[in-house]
C-alpha cells in the first residue's frame, strides 16, 4: 500500500467520474429497464387557462398496447397532499395547490390532465394521443404588471388576487439617505424567462414491492434524499423507511432537477396500483413544458449616492414571476439574491421588496444561481448608469465604491457577513487579461472610421453568496429543511476508503475533490478511494446539491469525518506503538513516534487492526469509521471581476463576444481543472442568457420557444473561448477555506455582456439594452437612438 | 417522440416509386434522407401511412457535368453537394450554399434533392436555384419533365411535385469567370435557419453589373427573387452608392414572416443590408 | 419489419415496427444505452452515431434505414481495452461533466477529423461541432480535447 508523498489538494487529478462516461456505459434513468415494465406518458394541457370540462381515457384504451389510462379525478383519491413548496417565505403566502394531474382546472400550457401506461414508449405516445380531453378556455394571465392591477383577470379565482407574497428587507434609514442624496439613479430592468435545458430530460423508473410494501425510486434528480422525504411524507402518505430514492448518473441538472415532481408521484403510484414497474422519460417537447422555467423578474433599482459617485443607499423592488403555482422552492429564489443589490459595494442604507406574482405560465424556480444572477445583473447595469450620470469610468466608479479590502469578515449594505474578498485584486488581474488598454484604443479607432462594426467593453464585479446554508439563517427565513450536510468515511481492512456522502452530484466532479481531500487526509491514493452518493439506502441523510454547497458544505463534512477517523487511529496506532498519543506525529497517513520516525503505523495498518480487533485499546469500538454532519455558520462569497469586449454590427445587430475575461476569488482550490471547468461552463451560460435565450409565450400563452430549434442554447459555434484567472483569499467560514465556483460564471457574466453592448453603442446614443440582446433588439435600441421608428 | 404508426416500403427504382406512390395515394410519402420529414413526423404534425424510402437509389446520388450545365441528383447527400470538386470549379455558389445547411451530421443524411422538394421558404437550397435559373427533373406517371425553378415553388411547403411525382435532378448553369457570386445568411446559431438569406449571382462588364440575379430566402411563403433590386442593377455601376440604392429595393414585394428570431419589420431591413453585402461580395469574387 | 445491421462490427437482427427510429433501434432493442437522446427535433447531437463511417443522429433516421449498413456506436470506439483518442482527450482535458452529451460528441469529432484528414484548428473545431448541445462546459475543454485529438489522429506534434 503506497502511501500518497505528494499532496494532490490543488492539483489537477484527472476525474474518476470519467471512464464510464466516455465509454458509453454510464446509466442515465432512461437507461434502466425492469422486467415487465409499463412505460408512462402525460396528456398535457395544450391550453393555458381553462376549466376541464371532461377527460376521456376510454379511446386511449382501445389502442394496442395500452394498459391503463387515468385522468386527474380518478387520482384524486391517491395524494396525501398536494406537490408542496419547501420555502414559504412569508406568514400570509399565497399557496394553491398543485397535484400531479389537474382536476378541474389547467393554469398553464403542459399541466397534465391525464396519463397513459403501455407495454412500449410508442403504444404510451399513441395511446396519449388518443385521449380525448375537453375544455373551456379561461381569460389567460401572462403579464405581471398587468396580472397585479385591480380587476385583473386571476389565475387562481379563489385567491381573489394574482399576488402570492410581498417580502421586505431594510436595513438603515433608506428614506433618510436617499432625501438627502444628491444623485439617485433609477433604472429598470427585466430579467426575461428562461429554461434550463439540462441535456438530459428529466426521467424516471418506480418500482414496488407489494409483499414489502416498499417502493424504489430511480430519478434524474439533483435531490433524492428531499424528494425521499416531501413524496412520502406529503404527496404519498407512506412510511418514508418504504421509500428509496436512487439518483444514477444525471445529465446535468442546473436547478432544474430540483424538483419533487408529478410524474415522480404518478409513476410511484401507478406501480402500486399495476403491480408493474413504470418508467417515463421526458421527451424534450415535453421537458419545456413541465420542467420549471426560471429568472422572469421586473427590476426597479435606484441608487443614492454622492456627486462624485459614492453610492450611500440601495433601493430594489422586484416582481418574480412564479408561474402558475409555488413549486419546492420557487418562492425562495428572489431571496437568494434579495442581499446582493449592494454588489461588492458599500453604503449605509439597503431596501429590497419582492413581489410574488402568479401567471399562466409554466411555474418557476432555481436556475443556475438562483436569484443571485438577478441581483448581480441589477446592480452591476446600475453601477454603470450611476457612473454615466455622474461621468466617471466605469472601473473608477467601481473601484471607488469596493467594500474594504480583507481577509476576515465584514459587513455589507445588504446585511450580510462576507467572509473575505480582495476586489481591486480581481480587477486588476481581469483588467491585464483581458488587454484593456488595447480593446479601449481599437474602439476609438473604430470609432473615429465610422465602422459598421463597433466594439465595447464591459464590466461585471461581482459577489455572491452560497455554500448553502446555515441552517439557522435559513430558518429564519421561513426554509422548511436545513442546510446541514453528512458524510461517513469507512476505511476498509485492505486500507482502502469508502466515502458516503450526502450531496448528489450531477458533473460537478464530487468523487474527485472528495477523494483529493480524503486522499491528502488520510494518505490513501486517490485511486483507492470509493466516493458513494445518490442514494438514500447507502448515503447519509444529506440535503443534497445545490447553491454550489456540495463543496463547502458536503466537502468540509467530508474532511471532518476524516478528521475523526485520524483520531480514532491515533488512539489504536499508540497502543500498538505503546506510547501516548502525544508522542505520535501525524503527517498524511502516517503516525510515527516523535524522535523515532521509524516507529510508526499507517492508516491502513490501523484500519487492519481495527478490523481483526484482536489488540484494541480500552473503550475503542472496531471498524475504522467515523462520521460528521456539518452545518455552516455562515454562507460562503466568491467574488470577481469579469470583463467582456462585444463587436456589435450595426447594420444588422448582430452581437458578436470578442474577448472574455473571468478572474474569480473562490477561496482554495481542490481541482483547479474541475474549477475551470465550472468557470467556462456558468460563463458561458451567462452569455446565453445576455445574448440568445429566452422563453417566449404567445398571447394565448401558447409557448413558442417550444423546442431547441427556437429556443436558443448556443452551439460550440456561436460561442468564444474566454480567458481564465483566479486570486485566492480562503474563506473564513470553513477550515478548508473553500467557497464556491458552481454558478460564479452564470452570476457575474450577463450584465458584463450587457454593459459592453450598451458601451458599444454609447456614442450613439443607447444607453439601455433589453436582454436578450438579439440582433433585432440591438438593431431597434440603434434606431431607437438615432430617432427613427422602430 | 416516435411517428405514428405508418407502413414502410423501400423503392428499387425511380419507376417504382412512381408506382408505389400511384398504388398508396395520397397518404403516402417519399422520404429519403428524412430531415425534412421525420422530425414532422416524430412530434405527428405530420403522419403519412405509407413511407415510400428512395433513400438507397444511389444511382440518383451524383454531381456531374451536362454540356454547360451541372447535373446534381436528387439523392446526393448535402455533404456531397458542399465538397463536389465539379461545383467548387464550375458553380461554387451551389457547393457553399449546401455547406451551410443543418450541420454535419444533417449534411451526411438529408439529401439535396430532399430538401428542394420540401419547398421550405426558410431552406438555403431553393433561393440559389431559384436565383440560378436551375431546372428542376421531375418523373411522373406521365414520364420526365423538366420544370423552371421559378415555376417549381409555389407556396409554402408547396412544389410543382404532383403527389405521385419524383424529382430525379436539378440542373444549375456553369457560371462564366466574370459571374460572381455570393450567398450571405444571417442568423443567430449557425445551425438555425436563416432569418435572412441572400443569393446573389452578378454578371459584370466593364465596372458595371451586366446582370444581377437575386434570391431570397424566409421573406414570403417561398423563395423569392428580389426583382426590384435586379432591375435597379441592370448596366449600374459596380461601386458602392449605386450598390445600396439597388440593395434599399430588396423588402419590395416579399412578406416576410414574424417569429421569436425577428419580426417581418426588421426582416425587411435585413434583406437590405443583407442585399448589399452580397453584391459586395459577389463583385468582389 | 426485419432489419439486419452491424452494429460495433457484430451482426445484429430484429423485427421492429417501420417506426422505430434507429436511436430507439440501438437502445432498446439492443440495450446499447451509450447513445443518448436531448430532443425531438435534430438539434442536440445527443444521438450521434456513425453510418458507414460518417457521423449522423440516430433520432432522425429509421431503424429500416440502416437495414444492411454498418453502426458504430460509442460502445465501439474503444478496441482491444484501448480507449480512442478522443476518449483519452476529453479524459484528459476535462472535456465532459455531467457526461450526457459526450458520447455524440465524440462521434461528432470522429467524423470531422477524419473527414478534414489534418489537424484541427479550434474554429474547425467549433463549427464542425455546430450540431452539437453541451451545457456543462461552455464548449472549452471540448474544443480543447479535440484540438488535441484531431493532432494525435493525424500525426502532429501535440504542441502544434
Amino acid at each position: 500500500m503506497a502511501q500518497t508523498a505528494e499532496r494532490v489538494v490543488g492539483t489537477e487529478v484527472r476525474r474518476k467520474e470519467d471512464p464510464e462516461l466516455i465509454t458509453g456505459q454510464a446509466r442515465y434513468s432512461d437507461d434502466l429497464a425492469a422486467p415487465g415494465m409499463l412505460w408512462m406518458k402525460l396528456v398535457l394541457s395544450p391550453f393555458a387557462h381553462a376549466r376541464i370540462t371532461s377527460v376521456d381515457v376510454s379511446p386511449a384504451l382501445q389502442v394496442p398496447g395500452v394498459v391503463a389510462a387515468f385522468g386527474g379525478r380518478d387520482l384524486a383519491g391517491e395524494w396525501a397532499g398536494p406537490l408542496p413548496t419547501a420555502w414559504p417565505v412569508t406568514d400570509d403566502l399565497k399557496n394553491p395547490p398543485m397535484y400531479p394531474l389537474a382536476t378541474d382546472e389547467v393554469r398553464f400550457q403542459g399541466e397534465g390532465v391525464a396519463v397513459v401506461l403501455a407495454e412500449s414508449r410508442a403504444a404510451a405516445e399513441d395511446g396519449a394521443e388518443a385521449v380525448v380531453a375537453e375544455y373551456d378556455p379561461l381569460p389567460v394571465v401572462l403579464d405581471m404588471e398587468e396580472a397585479l392591477k385591480d380587476g385583473a383577470d386571476l389565475v387562481h379565482a379563489d385567491l381573489g388576487t394574482n399576488a402570492s407574497y410581498t417580502w421586505t428587507l431594510t436595513n438603515g434609514d433608506v428614506d433618510a439617505v436617499f432625501a438627502t442624496a444628491p444623485v439617485v439613479v433609477k433604472e429598470r430592468y427585466v430579467v426575461q424567462r428562461q429554461i434550463p435545458a439540462a441535456m438530459e430530460p428529466r426521467a424516471l423508473l418506480a418500482e414496488y414491492a407489494p409483499a414489502m410494501g416498499e417502493y424504489t425510486l430511480t430519478t434524474s434528480t439533483q435531490i433524492p434524499h428531499i424528494v425521499r422525504v416531501v413524496l412520502a411524507a406529503f404527496v404519498l402518505g407512506i412510511p418514508e423507511s418504504k421509500l428509496r430514492v436512487r439518483a444514477p448518473n444525471v445529465g446535468g441538472g442546473f436547478g432544474s432537477k430540483i424538483r419533487v415532481s408529478p410524474e415522480e408521484s404518478l409513476a410511484l403510484v401507478l406501480a402500486r396500483r399495476t403491480g408493474r414497474p413504470v418508467k417515463w422519460t421526458g421527451d424534450r417537447s415535453s421537458d419545456v413544458l413541465t420542467t420549471h422555467h426560471a429568472r422572469d423578474q421586473i427590476q426597479e433599482i435606484e441608487l443614492a449616492a454622492d456627486e462624485d459617485g459614492r453610492i450611500r443607499g440601495y433601493r430594489t423592488r422586484l416582481i418574480a414571476n412564479m408561474g402558475a403555482y409555488l413549486l419546492l422552492v420557487g418562492p425562495g429564489v428572489p431571496l437568494l439574491g434579495a442581499f446582493l443589490f449592494c454588489g461588492p459595494y458599500g453604503g449605509e442604507a439597503y431596501h429590497f421588496e419582492c413581489t410574488g406574482v402568479f401567471t399562466n405560465t409554466t411555474p418557476t424556480d432555481a436556475y443556475r444561481g438562483a436569484g443571485r444572477p438577478e441581483a448581480t445583473y441589477a446592480i452591476e447595469r446600475a453601477i454603470d448608469a450611476l457612473a454615466r450620470r455622474v461621468g466617471r469610468d466605469p472601473v473608477e466608479i467601481r473601484r471607488m465604491n469596493f467594500l474594504p479590502e480583507s481577509d476576515g469578515p465584514i459587513p455589507s449594505p445588504g446585511g450580510l457577513t462576507v467572509d473575505s474578498g480582495h476586489y481591486n485584486g480581481t480587477l486588476d488581474k481581469a483588467l491585464e487579461l483581458v488587454g484593456y488598454e488595447e480593446l479601449r484604443a481599437e474602439q476609438r479607432a473604430r470609432r473615429e472610421r465610422g465602422d459598421a462594426k463597433q466594439i465595447g467593453i464591459g464590466f461585471s464585479t461581482y459577489i455572491e453568496m452560497c455554500g448553502l446554508a446555515p441552517s439557522r439563517v435559513l430558518g429564519s427565513l421561513k426554509y422548511a429543511a436545513g442546510g446541514w450536510d453528512a458524510a461517513r468515511i469507512r476505511v476498509l481492512p485492505t486500507g482502502k476508503v469508502t466515502a458516503f456522502v450526502g450531496v448528489s452530484p450531477h458533473g460537478q466532479g464530487h468523487a474527485t475533490t472528495f477523494s483529493q481531500i480524503l486522499s491528502d487526509d488520510l494518505g490513501i491514493p486517490v485511486d483507492d478511494i470509493e466516493v458513494v452518493h445518490g442514494d438514500t439506502a447507502l448515503a447519509p441523510l444529506g440535503m443534497d446539491t445545490y447553491g454550489s454547497r456540495s463543496l463547502s458544505v458536503g466537502g468540509v463534512a467530508v474532511h471532518r469525518a476524516a478528521d475523526r477517523i485520524v483520531e480514532k487511529a491515533r488512539k489504536i496506532a499508540a497502543h500498538e506503538l505503546e506510547v501516548s498519543e502525544d508522542d505520535l506525529e501525524y503527517v498524511r497517513g502516517r503516525f510515527s513516534v516523535k524522535g523515532a520516525p521509524d516507529r510508526a503505523r499507517t492508516i491502513p495498518e490501523v484500519a487492519f487492526s481495527a478490523w481483526t480487533a484482536h489488540n484494541l485499546p480500552e473503550g475503542v469500538e472496531p471498524e475504522l469509521d467515523a462520521s460528521a454532519v456539518y452545518d455552516p455558520e455562515n454562507f460562503v462569497y466568491p467574488y470577481g471581476a469579469h470583463i467582456c469586449a462585444v463587436e456589435v454590427d450595426t447594420e444588422t445587430g448582430q452581437v458578436d463576444v470578442l474577448r472574455y475575461a473571468a478572474v474569480d476569488d473562490v477561496g482554495t482550490i481542490i481541482n483547479p481543472q474541475i474549477v475551470d471547468g465550472q468557470v467556462a461552463g456558468g460563463v458561458i451560460q451567462g452569455i446565453a442568457e445576455a445574448l440568445f435565450e429566452e422563453a417566449v409565450y404567445d398571447e394565448n400563452g401558447d409557448l413558442l420557444t417550444s423546442s431547441l430549434t427556437n429556443y436558443e442554447v448556443p452551439a460550440a459555434s456561436d460561442v468564444p473561448s474566454i480567458r481564465i484567472d483566479k486570486t485566492v483569499t480562503p474563506s473564513t467560514t470553513n477550515e478548508l477555506g473553500v467557497k464556491g465556483v458552481g454558478e460564479t460564471g452564470t452570476i457575474a457574466s450577463p450584465p458584463a455582456v450587457i454593459n459592453a453592448v450598451v458601451d458599444a453603442l454609447s456614442h450613439l446614443g443607447v444607453t439601455e439594452m433589453a436582454r436578450p440582446a438579439t440582433p433585432e433588439r440591438v438593431w431597434r435600441a440603434i434606431q431607437q437612438a438615432k430617432g427613427g421608428a422602430a | 417522440m416516435i411517428p405514428a404508426p405508418f407502413e414502410y416500403v423501400r423503392a428499387e427504382s425511380v419507376d417504382h416509386a412512381v408506382a408505389l406512390l400511384g398504388e398508396h395515394g395520397e397518404d403516402a410519402k417519399l422520404v429519403a434522407g428524412g430531415h425534412s420529414l421525420l422530425p414532422l413526423m416524430r412530434l405527428r404534425l405530420a403522419r403519412p401511412s405509407v413511407l415510400v424510402d428512395v433513400d438507397r437509389l444511389d444511382d440518383l446520388a451524383y454531381v456531374r457535368e451536362a454540356g454547360d450545365q451541372i447535373e446534381i441528383g436528387a439523392t446526393t447527400r448535402m455533404a456531397e453537394v458542399a465538397a463536389s470538386e465539379v461545383l467548387a470549379t464550375h458553380n461554387p455558389l451551389v457547393a457553399h450554399a449546401a455547406g451551410h445547411v443543418g450541420d454535419p451530421q444533417v449534411r451526411h443524411r438529408g439529401t439535396f434533392g430532399g430538401s428542394v422538394a420540401h419547398g421550405d421558404p426558410a431552406s438555403d437550397p431553393p433561393t440559389v436555384l431559384l436565383a440560378l435559373d436551375a431546372q428542376m427533373v421531375v418523373r411522373g406517371p406521365a414520364g420526365e419533365r423538366t420544370v423552371a425553378a421559378r415555376d417549381f415553388f409555389k407556396g409554402l411547403f408547396e412544389t410543382d411535385l404532383g403527389p405521385q411525382d419524383v424529382l430525379t435532378a436539378v440542373r444549375v448553369p456553369k457560371l462564366s469567370t466574370g459571374t460572381g457570386w455570393s450567398y450571405q445568411k444571417f442568423h443567430r446559431r449557425a445551425i438555425d435557419w436563416a432569418i435572412v438569406g441572400v443569393a446573389a449571382v452578378v454578371e459584370r462588364s466593364n465596372g458595371s453589373v451586366a446582370r444581377a440575379a437575386i434570391g431570397l430566402t424566409n421573406m414570403g411563403l417561398m423563395p423569392m427573387r428580389a426583382e426590384g433590386v435586379e432591375a435597379a442593377l441592370a448596366g449600374a455601376a459596380a461601386e458602392p452608392g449605386a450598390l445600396a440604392a439597388a440593395a434599399g429595393h430588396a423588402p419590395e414585394g416579399t412578406s416576410p414572416p414574424s417569429d421569436t428570431n425577428g419580426s417581418a419589420e426588421y426582416r425587411r431591413e435585413l434583406s437590405k443590408v443583407l442585399v448589399r453585402r452580397a453584391l459586395e461580395e459577389a463583385l468582389a469574387r | 419489419m426485419h432489419v439486419s445491421v452491424t452494429v460495433n462490427g457484430t451482426r445484429r437482427e430484429a423485427d421492429v415496427e417501420p417506426r422505430t427510429l434507429l436511436v430507439y433501434f440501438l437502445r432498446e432493442t439492443l440495450g446499447l444505452t451509450g447513445t443518448n437522446v436531448g430532443c425531438d427535433t435534430s438539434t442536440c447531437g445527443a444521438c450521434t452515431v456513425h453510418v458507414d463511417g460518417q457521423s449522423v443522429k440516430s433520432c432522425t433516421m429509421l431503424a429500416a434505414q440502416a437495414d444492411g449498413r454498418e453502426v458504430t456506436t460509442i460502445e465501439g470506439m474503444a478496441s482491444d481495452g484501448e480507449l480512442h483518442p478522443l476518449q483519452r482527450a476529453f479524459h484528459e482535458h476535462h472535456g465532459l461533466q455531467c457526461g450526457y452529451c459526450t458520447p455524440g460528441m465524440i462521434m461528432a469529432s470522429d467524423s470531422l477529423i477524419r473527414e478534414a484528414g489534418h489537424p484541427l484548428a479550434e474554429e474547425e473545431v467549433r463549427i464542425g461541432l455546430e450540431g452539437n448541445l453541451c451545457r456543462c462546459t461552455g464548449y472549452q475543454n471540448i474544443v480543447k480535447a479535440v484540438v488535441a485529438a484531431s493532432q494525435e489522429m493525424h500525426g502532429a506534434p501535440a504542441s502544434a
